[in-house]
């Protein structure tokens, strides 16, 4: 049986009440934590080298060793902003075992000797949310939050905070602006959030994949869990598999298992007669990675050298019934819509890849237009205060590479049929995005 | 999105011809600016005012009850009206213009009066590549009739496993067909759970590694609360369901090859 560490027993009814949670040995790593000294849990969390699970792959135990020392108000905030599109393994983590979220929450403040913490939660997330909440408050109940916990020195007071729905706010600085009640919008960095975050205070911020795996570090010792996985990439991860697949879903699996294992064995792969175009190895602001790249280990380091990025684990599947102009344009739509409109290169770049991509379909665009993208995409990408921008830039020039030929196929075909006057179904110009107009009523 | 020959929901548009509301109005240079109002002139319903003051106890700076404060206004009010946001403003001491910079920003605040029930269709990569637009295209036709639903494409959900998804006042559901359009309406019309079996929180976990765990496990405690409930199916159902995509089972074979 393969190794299940976020994933054991996750399917077990009531596993969401701390009384089931209990009974599978929940909790125990904290009282282990607890006999221990702030900073042996850190240098636990340091040695198991996790790398963070939301998307940019920092290790944890660095991120919170920048933490400042001393006596002032520092935070924590848990990241459950989770919107890359193809990634729902937070959703499921947070909905079945919300308790081993909060134990990882209170063990990883203690190391850095936090007192407040926020879990911030996306507003579509309602029913996750809920059962947060009564699980933060049978863990208040349980004396496991809130003064004194377990008796120790370490107090504790964690708040579930729901967003109303907005991709930026998954990034950590806009995700801080919306927590202090703004618009989220990014910040320029640095000052890093670890040294000036929210209201000001240090604060260290996770993912909910993170903070969950915690418990599990403290349980087996640092060492014991840098020794599954690859030596560069350790410990297991939580795969959301979606698209063109015949088993879609969460699967967890060690790091470094072959990427055609994850998306054949596992998740079934395409329909009958189908077979794989490209794929997203990281969520939808990977760069795009085709059938040839099947075998590539499934970790943090190969997938950079193939020149594209884990990011959040979230694999999506194309399979050859589709064209890349369709996906490409979904993509580029959702990202100017969700583009907050600080950095001028994301807010026009978005805007102007969508309406190239709608040339493209009108039949207006040359070939040349596919140079004039793939320049805009390299104009984005590093020129703005967070990755949004470059979140589109990197997958679309990756697109426009990799199909250049099938684009510019497109492009003389849509071409003939504006000619021949085929074409009356295309959405004029600027008008396609439904997202931006007023809601409709009737 | 191809070119077939679908007929297309036209984009509805404001009366100046832009489907951005007042992007192009001009500011009343004579009014008075807005300020904070007076909690005294502004009546707010206790309900409200005591959910916004419990929210704002929760933070070391009040503003951040903002999304939550008109979260619950939005409840009230139906949406974010220049009435609620007064309100909002008049208990949580800010500017309505501050709240209303936010209320702007996030696609859950709606600041145009909107139907009360709200399906929300996601139409990202992954779920259009399985069949969204079409799901929506039903959708839209079948709540046309309905005053009270309020049909919206949105941006990923996440729950591209059970794509092409929905989100039902909150409740997520898939995989839909065309076909399922006119079921939700139905239900929300008769104000019952929307599309029980398809409902993302009974799922269970498609990993084959959990199920293979999982022969040992004993019954919930019988006194769980109602949140507490994922995952184990509606009320007096005994049998555990799996949900129509669930996992198809992996040959013995295969799966002790895999070991």
């Amino acid at each position: 049986m393969a190794l299940k560490i976020l994933f054991d027993g996750i399917d077990e009814p009531g596993l969401n009440t701390l009384e089931v949670y209990r009974r599978r040995g929940g909790y125990d790593a904290l009282e282990k934590a607890l006999k221990m000294e702030p900073d042996e849990v850190l240098q636990q969390i340091s040695e198991s080298s996790i790398r963070g699970r939301g998307g940019a792959g920092f290790r944890m135990g660095q991120k919170a060793s920048f933490l400042p020392h001393g006596d002032m108000e520092k935070y924590l905030v848990c990241n459950a902003d989770e919107s890359e599109p193809g990634t729902f393994k937070d959703r499921e983590l947070m909905q079945k075992s919300p308790h081993m979220l909060i134990e990882g929450i209170i063990i990883a403040s203690y190391a850095v000797d936090i007192h407040r913490a926020f879990i911030y939660i996306r507003g579509e997330y309602a029913h996750q949310a809920d059962i947060l909440e009564v699980a933060i408050a049978e863990a208040v109940d349980a004396g496991l939050l809130g003064e004194r916990i377990l008796g120790s020195g370490h107090s504790l007071t964690l708040v579930l905070h729901r967003g109303a729905g907005a991709y930026i706010c998954g990034e950590e600085t806009g995700l801080l602006d919306s927590l202090e009640g703004k618009r989220g919008n990014p910040r320029l960095k640095p000052p890093f959030p670890a040294i000036e975050g929210l209201y000001h205070g240090p604060t260290l911020i996770n993912n909910v994949e993170t903070l969950a795996t915690v418990p599990a570090i403290i349980r087996m010792t640092g060492k014991e869990y840098a020794e599954i996985g690859t030596e560069t990439s350790t410990g297991t991860k939580l795969v959301s598999v979606s698209g063109d697949v015949r088993r879609p879903g969460n699967y967890e699996i060690e790091l470094g298992i072959s990427s055609r294992e994850l998306i054949f064995d596992l998740a079934g792969g395409p329909e009958e007669g189908r077979t794989v175009k490209f794929w997203f190895p990281g969520g939808s602001s990977s760069p795009v990675l085709t059938a040839d790249d099947l075998d590539v280990p499934y970790d943090f380091d190969s997938m950079a050298k193939a020149g594209s990025m884990l990011g959040s684990g979230a694999v999506i599947v194309v399979d050859d019934s589709h064209t890349v102009l369709e996906v490409a344009l979904k993509l580029a739509k959702f990202y100017a819509h969700e583009s907050c409109g600080k950095c001028v290169p994301c807010r026009e770049g978005t805007n102007w890849t969508v309406k190239m991509l709608q040339r493209i379909q009108s039949g207006e665009a040359t070939p040349m237009d596919l140079d004039i993208m793939a320049s805009v995409q390299e104009q984005i990408i590093g020129n703005c205060l967070c990755v949004l921008g470059d979140a589109m830039a990197m997958p679309i020039g990756s697109m426009v590479e990799k199909f250049r030929e099938e684009l510019e196929a497109e492009i003389e075909a849509a071409r003939e049929r504006a000619a021949t006057g085929q074409l009356e179904d295309v959405i004029p110009i600027g008008v396609a995005d439904e997202h931006a107009g007023p809601i409709p009523v009737h | 999105m191809s070119a077939g020959g679908r007929a297309r929901i036209p984009v509805p548009r404001f009366g100046h011809g832009s489907r951005v509301p007042g992007w192009d109005e001009a500011v009343d240079l004579t009014k008075p600016p807005a300020v904070v109002p007076d909690p005294n002139l502004t009546p707010v319903p206790p309900e409200l005012k005591a959910d916004i003051e419990a929210a704002m106890a929760k933070y070391p700076d009040r503003r951040s009850a903002a999304i939550p404060a008109l979260h619950a206004a939005q409840e009230v009010h139906g949406w974010c009206s220049p009435e609620a946001i007064e309100q909002v403003a008049a208990v949580m001491q800010l500017t309505p213009a501050y709240l209303t910079s936010v209320a702007t920003f996030y696609d859950m605040l709606e600041t145009q009066p909107k139907p009360r029930n709200d399906v929300y269709v996601c139409t990202n990569i992954s779920c259009s590549l399985r069949g969204a637009d079409e799901f929506l295209e039903a959708m839209h036709e079948a709540a046309l009739e309905e005053v009270d639903v309020n049909v919206r494409a949105f941006e990923c959900l996440g729950a591209c496993d059970i794509a092409p998804m929905a989100s039902v006042n909150g409740e997520y559901v898939g995989p839909l067909e065309p076909a399922d359009a006119a079921r939700i309406v139905e239900d929300l019309r008769a104000d019952k759970p929307v599309l029980e079996s398809k409902q993302l929180r009974y799922r269970k976990c498609v990993d084959p590694g959990v199920a293979e765990g999982a022969k040992d496990f004993s019954p919930p405690p019988a006194d769980v609360p109602k949140a507490d409930r994922a995952g184990l199916g509606p009320e007096g159902d005994t049998v555990d369901r799996p949900g129509p995509t669930a996992p198809i089972e992996m040959p013995r074979e295969q799966a002790e090859d895999e070991d």
